[in-house]
């Protein structure tokens, strides 16, 4: 009975050991057999893609500032073309760093599309813009105003034409709320500056070593969170918002040429959704932010250790596909819709059948939660 | 053989192990309601959500707004008198009936283990658990020294098949011969110390825990039973049921199976325990008093061996059900609930629904995250009857939105134990013509691939 007692002892210590070890959300890994090196591809995605992608869109965000600034110094055609320009540089490097809404962009909401609210939701609304123009009071930071901000907003006071304007840039000299638009463009310009910065800020002062660190298998370790990040991104951002809505695929056959990225200036949506698929797949592979063929560990590779290489190129696949149906499209999806909105459609069943492999395959081989669920489980 | 069983229904025993059993579930109950209220899931899962998967003939038993909370209140309260034994018999049926409610309210919440207390609690209403050291016991100044034998061998015999049915469900070539799902899970817990990069990664590992999983559920009754394996056999259960709380996110199940298992230890080692209980409530100031001790005599005619024979041989057979439907069960999961297939099967699925109107000839695709909240949708796009009690939901919440003559259909994929996924439902039957029954649902398409055993 004693020999007993002392057994039952002893196991209740080790089990006890083990669960005090382990009870933590971000114990890190402890082993030395490191078979799969899951810190370097949290390494490989944060210091070869998401940091290079990030302060890369910062400096375009700061060259598009500067554009601003000279456009509002010296108001004509050439200076708002500029203004075009460098918003389109912004815009392309903007494809790229959408998916990341972790760490300080994270913070910024809990609105299912993440960051994005405060910088790409369209299509924007004319009505909240203008009655701002006009003088009535906002805030960018609020949820009614993810409609009037960011590069769609952008968008429409460098493209569009306001109510009784005849061109662009009347808004910012001959309409009689001349003052309010050039106010409330450089409200949307600081907006979109002071929330760049601080993500910046946020992943080169501290985010980047927690995000690294943080390789714990729960559903808030990063490579959870990432991925949960990713497969989110390209299900709401690319395939619905890009192609999905304006193709009418959400509401009953009735197609919204006017629901594309980028409307106002009208021919560089193709141009967006291909870079941002090319986003999406670089991701998948690991190939760093600043070109080059090298790739480090990524979701293909621990596709590949997990034995499950069919799957990663069955995704691949899946992404070329997807990619040669956009390519058929016109350089401005409005365009497309309204000529011919099925290959609009092709174009979205192609993308679709990545979201089954990403959101059921993937995430089931991985074992990935799919949207932190806090529940018990059985 | 009637005078057998008479002699048996006659027998009885001390009741020790019957008391701390009530005074342990009891506070295991109390414990686990507090613990959930203070996650914040009564508001997440039963006030939040706009829409709520009822269970089949239940539909009428939904949620009450903030007035669920009161729900939620009764039966922690009822749990801690259950414990106290203070007006059982009152106390543990009406545990049993908020309990249940709760657990009807929305079956995206369904958990065998939850099934389980709801199982044991109605057990609990017929049996004499305030028989001794119970504060019942103060009020009438009476204690039993003896309650009849039958009333503790249910409450092994529930633990018995509870655990002996989870170990058949395990005997299949998924689980046995391809290491799935564990083979999924145990990979993803990579950070656990000393074991999470080397054993957890290896394929023998997966295998091995698999066959142990399977052999423990089974045999664990039996060691338990006998005498001279006892001690051992407990030793196994807290190890089991640690490593899988370790391992996975299963709550309170593993402490409530611990402690239930104390029931098989006999009367000495109970009192013992009931000595160690006496002894802190008595530094906490409660004085004990001395308590006529009378025998157990058996209430003529009593009609709770029947019932509880009923009730025995109803969980006997209600696991088989499964056979009665063609097609793998693990895929159409009809007669998967009820049967302790605990922790037995990964399912990842997804779910797109389109609504058509017949006569415009337009279409829309739903957004599932208007409508449901993530687990609700997790849960709903792996299982048919949800799937169909969705579209349904969908099919009205648009008719009231003005649409007509509408149809929905659905683009579904499942990826079951490490398969690639394959489509689940047929997209070419429209869901609103169908109707949830006990019949087998011939709108899920076939598994494509053979899963052999029980």
């Amino acid at each position: 009975m004693k020999k007993m007692i002392k057994k039952l002892v002893l196991l209740i210590c080790f089990v006890g050991l083990v669960i005090a070890c382990s009870s933590s959300d971000d114990s890190n890994g402890g082993g030395n057999n490191d078979n799969f090196d899951r810190s370097g591809l949290l390494t490989n995605y944060a210091d070869n893609i998401i940091v290079p992608a990030i302060t890369n869109f910062q400096s375009k965000v700061l060259a598009l500032n500067a554009a601003r600034e000279n456009f509002l110094n010296n108001t004509n055609q050439t200076n708002l073309d500029l203004l075009s320009d460098a918003w389109l540089d912004a815009y392309k490097a903007w494809q790229f760093v959408g998916m990341y809404n972790i760490g300080e962009a994270e913070s910024f909401t809990s609105n299912l599309n993440g960051f994005r609210v405060y910088y790409n939701v369209y299509p924007v609304s004319l009505s909240l813009i203008q009655s701002a123009a006009a003088g009535a009071s906002y805030s960018l930071d609020s949820d009614a105003y993810y409609a009037a901000q960011g590069f769609p907003a952008l968008d429409f006071l460098i493209h569009g034409i306001a109510d009784g304007d005849s061109i662009p840039i009347d808004k910012f000299t001959s309409n009689s709320n001349s003052q309010g638009f050039i106010d409330y463009l450089n409200a949307v310009q600081t907006q979109i500056n002071t929330r760049t910065q601080s993500i910046v800020n946020n992943w080169q002062n501290n985010f980047r070593d927690e995000f690294v660190n943080n390789t714990s298998s729960s559903a808030t370790g990063s490579i959870s969170k990432i991925i949960n990040d990713y497969i989110n991104y390209y299900e709401r951002a690319l395939r619905a918002n890009k192609i999905g809505v304006p193709a009418g695929n959400f509401s009953a056959g009735q197609t919204f040429p006017d629901k594309v990225e980028a409307y106002y200036k009208n021919d560089v949506s193709r141009e967006l959704a291909l870079l941002s698929l090319e986003a999406v797949q670089r991701f998948f592979n690991g190939q760093s932010f600043n070109g080059g063929t090298t790739s480090g560990e990524s979701l293909a590779s621990y596709l590949d250790y997990l034995d499950n290489s069919d799957l990663k190129n069955d995704i691949n696949a899946q992404f070329n596909a997807s990619r040669q149906q956009i390519q058929t499209l016109n350089t401005s999806f409005s365009q497309q819709v309204s000529n011919d909105n099925t290959k609009m459609t092709m174009a979205y069943d192609a993308l679709q059948a990545a979201v089954v492999l990403l959101k059921v395959d993937m995430a089931s081989v991985f074992d990935i939660q799919i949207d932190f669920i806090d529940n018990d489980g059985d | 053989m009637t005078s057998q069983i008479r002699s048996y229904l006659k027998s009885t025993v001390n009741p020790a192990p019957l008391a701390v059993f009530r005074i342990g579930f009891g506070l295991m109950m109390c414990f686990s309601i507090i613990r959930f209220w203070s996650y914040g899931w009564i508001e997440k899962l039963y006030i939040d959500p706009k829409f709520h998967f009822s269970y089949f003939g239940f539909e009428w038993i939904k949620p009450l707004e903030t007035y669920t909370y009161f729900i939620f209140a009764i039966c922690g309260l009822s749990a801690l008198l259950v414990a106290l034994g203070l007006k059982y018999r009152l106390s543990i049926i009406l545990f049993f009936l908020s309990f249940t409610y709760i657990e009807l309210m929305d079956k995206t919440t369904y958990l065998n283990h939850y099934y389980f207390i709801s199982l044991m609690s109605f057990l609990l209403c017929f049996l004499p658990a305030n028989a001794y050291y119970s504060v019942d016991n103060l009020i009438r100044r009476k204690s039993y020294q003896s309650i009849p034998k039958w009333s503790i061998d249910s409450i092994k015999l529930m633990l018995s098949i509870v655990y002996i049915y989870a170990g058949l469900a395990k005997i299949n070539s998924d689980w046995l011969f391809k290491a799935m799902p564990l083979k999924l899970w145990l990979p993803s817990k990579y950070d656990l110390p000393i074991i999470g990069e080397s054993l957890m990664q290896e394929h023998w590992f997966h295998v091995a825990v698999s066959w142990s999983g399977m052999l423990y559920d089974l045999s664990i009754p039996f060691l338990l039973f006998y005498r001279r394996t006892r001690i051992f056999a407990f030793v196994l259960v807290v190890f089991f049921h640690v490593f899988t709380r370790v391992l996975f996110p299963i709550g309170m199940f593993p402490y409530i199976m611990i402690v239930s298992t104390l029931i098989f230890f006999d009367a000495y080692a109970h009192e013992r325990i009931i000595k160690v209980i006496k002894y802190v409530v008595q530094r906490l100031g409660f004085k004990s008093l001395k308590l006529e001790a009378i025998s157990w005599v058996n209430k003529k005619p009593n009609f709770v061996p029947v019932l509880l024979t009923v009730f025995f041989t109803i969980q006997l057979f209600l696991p088989f059900r499964y056979l009665t439907y063609p097609d793998e069960l693990f895929w159409t999961e009809e007669g998967y609930r009820y049967s302790w297939r605990v922790m037995l099967i990964e399912k990842t699925g997804y779910a797109e629904f389109k609504v058509v109107d017949a006569k415009k000839n337009t279409s829309f695709l739903v957004k599932n995250s208007d409508f449901l909240t993530p687990f609700q949708e997790k849960e709903m796009t792996t299982q048919p009857d949800f799937i169909l009690e969705y579209a349904h939901f969908l099919g009205q919440h648009f008719k009231s939105q003005g649409h007509d003559n509408l149809e929905i259909y659905v683009d579904s994929y499942v990826a079951l134990n490490g398969r690639r996924s394959q489509r689940f439902v047929n997209p070419k039957i429209d869901l609103l013509k169908i109707n949830d029954s006990f019949e087998h649902k011939e709108w899920i398409l076939p598994f494509n691939d053979e899963i052999k055993g029980l």
